[in-house]
């Protein structure tokens, strides 16, 4: 097994040097010209703004305005509420018009609150205070940083103030700055880079500042030299170093751990955040939202947008966040006459809108209208035949098709044995799959479903508890009543006669008698166990006594919160 | 709605079956150039055999048949065991072994995905154990036949086992290398001996070694056109391979040499079209290094010190059954995982 190993070790250092990059991944065709042959464009104001709340990943912000009030832009609407939240500000000038359920571009097709505004066409912002971040501390900054609506822009949409907070115990020493943009059509960080490399190196500055870090690596796919040029002119007009590297065009290099790989060398640990090694990721847009808040005073109120696919002038947007698709799509010179489809996002990880309608959002990167003859509807799926093409495909080196064969069974745990949370759903699997089978969605079901289990394991234990709790309430009311009883009829004989009556004594025997039982009961309670274990592996025994443990601490809380009660 | 990803670049299972199947064909034009055209039969035979079965198990098991016929996966089953059997197997062997491999190795196991057992050696190992005289009776290569049947005559032989008048069997037939070498070697000859017999060529057999070059030549294609993974075909290979030069090297009078091993019997056809059966195969890359040398091993053993002159078929039928382990046990190191 050795000797194998070493071999192996030997066999992938040579194959290093031939790709020194990412293990797996695939190249479907890029599409990304023809968004980049024309210069960013600006859509006229439109005349209703749909803002949803939640737009970040996160709690929804508390709504600050009412149906009547007008607003300017850049007006505060809702502000950020709890840790992991985001401000959502107005986009453009007018009056909120309703706060009501709207579709909203999400995979699941259902309605969420958002903000009506019809505009007053003005565009008129609030006036925009600079803040002079050189002379503030990190704290402030954050602080600031929660009116600021900015979220991850490359689609995580993940509030960037929480990103920025670092913590005494994983000190950051590198920022690395996200321009690979690998998903094909999108074009929006490449055209950004391209138009706005010096705002964005601003916004290093900041995000630098706020971390506390000089070092800086931004990484590129090799297929944007146009924007590499750019980046690398804006790194002479500023006073500190950047380390622009390229990196080769396989999806999915844009994803933040494979990227830092790429980059760095260092794989973050699947239990830990890539602040325990001390890097943090910001994707292009976030850092040029950063150097928009704090040098000029704008809030997060619109983003850039690919509008690509069959239209009749792909190109990309700086689009005010609620605009409606459709005026995007009407920008665009409209759709060509077989598009049935709009998708956003990319062809790999994007998903189909439930209506043209549905607003930008700040997750918006691309909006493809597509047609069956551009995606090809998916061949009906033929049974997996075990090629493992899946598995070579798996950036994250997983086992697809085995993962698909636990899903399609329902085997959750056999399924997370097999680490299906570690799965980050790019499709390369699908992509390269000759029997056409939708994994990605056999993992996303089977993600939900161990999700649903743990729900309802926790749900049954509180409910349990609950009960456990109730008896033994039970049975301490009864022995206190009892207790009362007996002191009572002490009290009236003692006032009678000091000594004992027969009664007394049957209370106290009584009393005895129940608490005796009560230790019995605590006694056996305590020696039960689950028969059915004990040939459990030891992985299952150590869960279960995870959960025995945990159960018990809950119990304790939950002894302590009563006796604080009473 | 998430149908993601909207894109695909996959080769259909139909033409990764096609593909082998082509990958098989200077195999076949090397046989009927050695052997004649009766393996044109076979062919045949085993492909409408498979067809058949198939499309009537589908049917009995409630299944649409068209998009599983066209699959092409039991039309290169049925050419797998055509080309292990004698290429003058009489039609009623060729039958029963494909029905034996569609219908219970496949069909009876789910179909297409689900066999845990290579359809085709399944079937050639109920052959081998059930009619082992006419299994080992393999013809002679034409130049080395005593009287050579054209094309009408081996059809005719085939599906009557007639033979043209005067003709005894003995005339057509001949004892395969590996074959001739175990009783040979039974006799108490020594190896170098043995192989100055005709039928042993300049490697491993006339006919037989040129048949085993188409193989690697088609095995090649189907690297290059990334339908298999070197990991199957270069571990079995090396692992018969030193198997046979450590013995030979140790008793080169009892054991044959590499080119032998390599080049006689199905080691080419095992190596790049028999193991690399992805159904019933490992899909981890150590998995595959495991499993490929462990059958390589395997097969050695069969056919030195076992009761059959070869042993892909058995080494790959007990490989098979070790599957769900040596995936269980070679699970790659996931990202981000310690090991």
């Amino acid at each position: 097994m050795n000797v194998l190993n070493n071999f192996l070790g030997a066999l992938k250092n040579t194959l290093a040097v031939a790709n020194p990059h990412l293990q797996g991944g695939v190249h479907p065709d890029e599409h990304k010209h023809e968004s980049t042959r024309l210069p960013i464009a600006h859509l006229p104001i439109p005349q209703h703004i749909v803002l949803p709340l939640r737009q970040h990943v996160g709690h929804l912000p508390k709504l600050l305005v009412k149906v009547g009030d007008r607003v300017k832009k850049g007006q505060l609407l809702a502000e950020a509420e709890g840790t992991i939240s985001a401000a959502i500000h107005a986009s453009t000038s007018g009056t909120v018009l309703a706060v009501e359920n709207r579709l909203i571009p999400h995979p699941s097709g259902l309605p969420d609150q958002c903000i009506v505004i019809a505009s007053d066409g003005l565009d008129e912002w609030i006036s925009l205070k600079p803040i002079d971040w050189r002379q503030m501390s990190a704290p402030e900054l954050i602080q600031h940083l929660r009116l600021s609506g900015i979220v991850g822009m490359g689609g995580a949409a993940f509030p960037t103030q929480v990103k920025l907070r670092t913590s005494p115990k994983t000190p950051v020493h590198t920022l690395i700055v996200n321009g690979a943009e690998c998903e094909p059509y999108i074009t929006c960080d490449d055209m950004l880079m391209r138009e706005y490399a010096d705002e964005m190196f601003k916004g290093i500055a900041i995000a630098q500042h706020i971390l506390g870090v000089t070092r800086c690596i931004i990484g590129v796919e090799d297929n944007k030299p146009e924007a590499l040029r750019a980046l690398q002119a804006a790194a002479q007009r500023v006073d500190f170093a950047v380390d622009i590297q390229v990196v080769p065009t396989i999806y999915p290099s844009g994803d933040a751990r494979q990227l830092i790989r790429l980059l760095t060398g260092i794989e973050v640990p699947n239990d830990k955040r890539s602040t325990d090694v001390g890097m943090q990721c910001f994707n292009v847009a976030t850092l040029r939202a950063l150097h928009r808040y704090f040098d000029i005073g704008e809030p997060s109120v619109s983003r850039i947008v690919t509008m690509t696919g069959k239209v009749a002038l792909a190109r990309n947007f700086e689009v005010l966040f609620g605009t409606p698709i459709a005026d995007l799509l009407q920008a665009a010179g409209g759709a060509d006459a077989d598009v049935d489809e709009y998708i956003m996002g990319g062809p790999m990880m994007g998903f189909s809108l439930p209506s043209i309608d549905v607003p930008v959002t700040k997750a918006c990167n691309c909006i493809i209208s597509s047609s069956p003859n551009l995606f090809a509807p998916a061949p009906e799926p033929l049974p997996c035949i075990r090629c493992a093409r899946c598995a070579e495909a798996c950036p994250v080196q997983l086992q697809p098709q085995e993962l698909y064969w636990f899903a399609k069974s329902k085997n959750i745990e056999k399924a997370r044995d097999y680490h299906l949370f570690d799965c980050i759903e790019c499709g390369c699997c699908s992509y390269v799959c000759p029997s056409n089978i939708p994994l990605v969605q056999y993992y996303r079901f089977a993600k939900s479903e161990a999700i649903a289990q743990d729900h309802a394991k926790e749900a049954a234990n509180i409910a349990r508890e609950r009960n456990e709790f109730r008896l033994m309430r039970i049975e301490r009311e009864k022995t206190e009543r009892a207790q009362r009883h007996a002191q009572k009829a002490l009290g009236t004989k003692e006032s009678e006669a000091p000594t004992a009556t027969p009664a007394d004594v049957a209370a106290a025997s009584k009393q005895a008698a129940i608490q005796a039982a009560i230790e019995r009961a605590k006694a056996q309670k305590a020696q039960i166990k689950p028969k059915n274990i004990e040939d459990a592996p030891s992985a299952v025994q150590q869960e279960i006594a995870e959960i025995d443990a945990r159960r018990e601490q809950a119990k304790q809380a939950v002894q302590t919160t009563t006796e604080q009660d009473s | 709605m998430s149908r993601s990803p909207y894109v695909s670049q996959a080769p259909s299972v139909s033409l990764i079956m096609l593909k082998v199947m082509l990958a098989l064909i200077p195999a076949i034009g090397v046989y009927m150039w050695a052997y004649g055209g009766g393996i044109v039969l076979v062919l045949l035979l085993a492909s409408v055999t498979a067809l058949l079965a198939e499309a009537v198990m589908l049917k009995l098991r409630q299944r649409p048949i068209l998009p599983f016929l066209s699959d092409c996966s039991a039309l290169l089953t049925a050419w797998l065991l055509a080309l292990s059997l004698p290429p003058l197997a009489p039609w009623w062997l060729v039958v029963i072994g494909t029905l034996f491999a569609i219908v219970i190795a496949k069909q009876l196991y789910g179909g297409l995905g689900f066999n845990p057992f290579n359809p085709a050696m399944v079937g050639y190992a109920v052959l081998l154990i059930s009619f082992p005289t006419v299994m080992t009776h393999w013809p002679a290569p034409l130049s080395l036949a005593g009287a050579p049947l054209d094309w009408s005559a081996q059809w005719h032989y085939i599906l009557s086992g007639d033979l043209p008048a005067g003709l005894l069997p003995d005339a057509v037939s001949m004892a395969t290398p590996l074959d001739y070498l175990k009783t040979q070697l039974k006799l108490h000859h020594v190896t170098s001996s043995i192989m100055q017999a005709p039928q042993f060529g300049m490697l491993a057999g006339s006919g037989a070694e040129w048949v085993a070059l188409a193989y690697l030549f088609g095995g090649l294609y189907l690297l290059q056109q990334k339908i298999i993974t070197w990991h199957l075909p270069i571990a079995f290979i090396l692992s018969i391979g030193l198997m046979a030069a450590g013995f030979h090297w140790w008793q080169p009078d009892q054991y044959a040499g590499v080119g032998l091993h390599l080049f006689g019997g199905a080691t080419m056809l095992g190596a790049f079209f028999i193991l690399t059966d992805p159904v019933s195969g490992p899909t981890t890359p150590k998995g595959k290094l495991i499993f490929a040398a462990s059958a390589g091993v395997l097969t050695y053993l069969i056919r030195t010190f076992g009761g059959y002159p070869d042993g892909v078929a058995f080494s790959v039928l007990l490989m098979n059954m070790l599957v769900p382990l040596i995936d269980a046990w070679t699970q790659p190191r996931v990202f981000g995982h310690q090991k």
